[in-house]
């Protein structure tokens, strides 16, 4: 099979960027659908041009690293699946496919569709941890955690932070990924002593970073190759009003002693 | 103060804005439609209506002021938040973006807009009687004997401003729009304030249905009502009696022709 491909080009941030179009060469339909750019890639660089530049790492949907929006949608046609996961096979013979980066403000293009996604850490670096001392592994069900939270959290620890979601939401809103990493730790019994300092600072670290706010549309839930629940956001908007009510702990004047 | 502050920098806090506003904004609604349908009663059942709200100006004003401070926070909100969504994604998609979002969702903001302008139109029309834009004329000229009072006669100035046919028009319009704007938004209001999990969001959603549904089908009958001939004898005694010309296209003109060539008389 041979696909048409209309790719964004872009040399870098500063300079302006053109879709180009390539006739990809005869491809397998079981090629992954990166596996095709690198087909692509190859035959550019044998032409001496300069290949197409794309985020990839693990190929097997668990690391986060692909991206891209194929045909208006990110991570391409199917539900539930990434990028690198999505085969050739969900394509026609002769298709025109559209690929352009993830367009937010908060992740700046680096060249073509490589997009710059260092926000996400910066958010998880305000809180998305628990503090704990390390040391040998304690106890296995030391603490009990009841099974429909072990079960949510789980689900919400699922996401691999890919920014599907921005780059779907119409108004580039990081709600689904915050609220994914808030619900996660806060489902479970470690992450209580930190839950709502944690989703306070997450949520201004996520203002900060320019994302956009959450107009309830859907898109990230339905192209979240993990297939994170709004009722993750709803949970996130629940602990950070709570927190809010609460306000500021109160600094103890002995220091706690 | 300082939570009010941080509420108001934040996007989440806007947002609980936004949802707390528009739920005060939706009980008035359901309130304004309860009276409202008092047009289907005898005249004097809505002139007594009127007649008992402005008797309490302190009531009336501070519902008023209320009203005003609701909608001007929730205009607010959106406005920053729409400045803040507009700037977060600078370069759009070739390919239309917002996959699998609903247009009832991605047209907030329109849909809005249109009903704000309709408020500040039926605010002239029917609060300032504004003669200018109801297509009939001094509507202050219209009174009646309520229990050997003269009061406004409110009931005759309903029935003669929805029988002109473009400001029935732009109430049903605008009517539409808001069905729009409460379909998503009644449902995204629980989202906002974090009242939703697997087992509600369906029920909310079902309830956005049924509420923006029957509020659409509410404030609707009381034009189309009154364009199929409602009250339209004891307006037009009134209107003699208030020596007030005859609106450009009566009821009976306008259900005679239809709605189809009442738009064509546009284009003439």
């Amino acid at each position: 099979m041979k696909v048409k491909l209309k790719v964004w080009r872009q040399k870098n941030r500063t300079s302006a960027g053109e879709f180009k179009t390539y006739e990809s060469p005869e491809l397998n339909p079981n090629m992954s659908f990166l596996e095709m750019l690198d087909v692509l890639n190859e035959q550019l660089a044998v032409r001496g041009e300069e290949p197409v530049a794309f985020d990839h790492d693990c190929r097997e949907g668990i690391c986060g690293t692909c991206s891209l929006v194929i045909d208006g949608k990110p991570h391409g046609p199917h539900r539930g699946v990434a990028t690198c996961q999505t085969y050739m096979r969900s394509f026609k013979d002769g298709d025109e496919v559209v690929i352009e980066p993830f367009r937010a403000a908060a992740f700046p293009l680096v060249k073509d569709l490589v997009v710059d996604r260092q926000a996400f850490d910066r958010i998880q670096q305000a809180g998305g941890y628990i503090s704990v001392r390390t040391g040998s592994a304690p106890d296995a069900n030391s603490i009990p955690v009841p099974k429909e939270d072990s079960d949510l959290a789980m689900d919400a620890a699922q996401c691999i932070g890919c920014g599907a979601c921005v780059a779907a939401c119409k108004n580039a809103s990081a709600m689904l990924f915050v609220a994914a990493k808030v619900g996660h730790l806060g489902l479970l019994p470690q992450g209580q002593p930190e839950r709502y300092k944690r989703v306070k600072a997450m949520v201004e670290q996520m203002d900060t970073e320019g994302f956009g706010a959450c107009t309830v549309t859907g898109s990230c839930e339905a192209v979240c190759p993990k297939s994170i629940s709004l009722d993750f956001i709803a949970r996130l908007n629940r602990d950070y009003a709570v927190a809010l009510l609460k306000g500021d702990p109160k600094k103890a004047a002995s220091g706690g002693a | 103060m300082n939570l009010l502050l941080r509420l108001w920098r934040s996007s989440l806090g806007k947002k609980y804005v936004m949802a707390l506003t528009g739920a005060a904004l939706v009980v008035f609604l359901v309130g304004h439609l309860v009276g409202n349908l008092q047009v289907f009663g005898a005249p004097d059942l809505i002139n007594q209506y009127a007649h008992f709200l402005k008797s309490k100006p302190l009531l009336l004003w501070g519902a008023r002021l209320g009203l005003l401070a609701t909608v001007g926070l929730h205009i607010a909100a959106a406005f920053t938040l729409l400045s803040l969504n507009r700037s977060a994604r600078p370069v759009a998609y070739a390919t239309g973006g917002a996959y699998a979002a609903t247009s009832r969702s991605r047209y907030m903001a329109v849909s809005g807009s249109v009903i704000l302008a309709f408020i500040v139109y039926h605010l002239l029309h029917f609060t300032a009687l504004n003669p200018a834009v109801n297509g009939v004329g001094d509507f202050t000229k219209l009174t009646t004997d309520l229990h050997g009072e003269t009061v406004p006669d409110v009931y005759a100035m309903m029935i003669l401003g929805f029988n002109v046919w473009w400001v029935a028009a732009f109430y049903l319009i605008a009517q539409a729009l808001l069905f729009m704007h409460l379909s998503h938004g009644l449902a995204a209001m629980f989202q906002s304030l974090g009242l939703r999990n697997h087992v509600w969001w369906p029920r909310v959603q079902l309830l956005a249905r049924v509420v923006s549904v029957a509020l659409f089908l509410g404030y609707a009958s009381i034009p189309l009502g009154i364009l199929a001939g409602i009250g339209s004898r004891y307006a037009a005694d009134a209107r003699a009696r208030a020596h007030l010309a005859a609106a450009p296209s009566s009821a009976a003109t306008v259900l005679a022709v239809g709605p189809a060539s009442a738009g064509k008389e546009v284009v003439r």
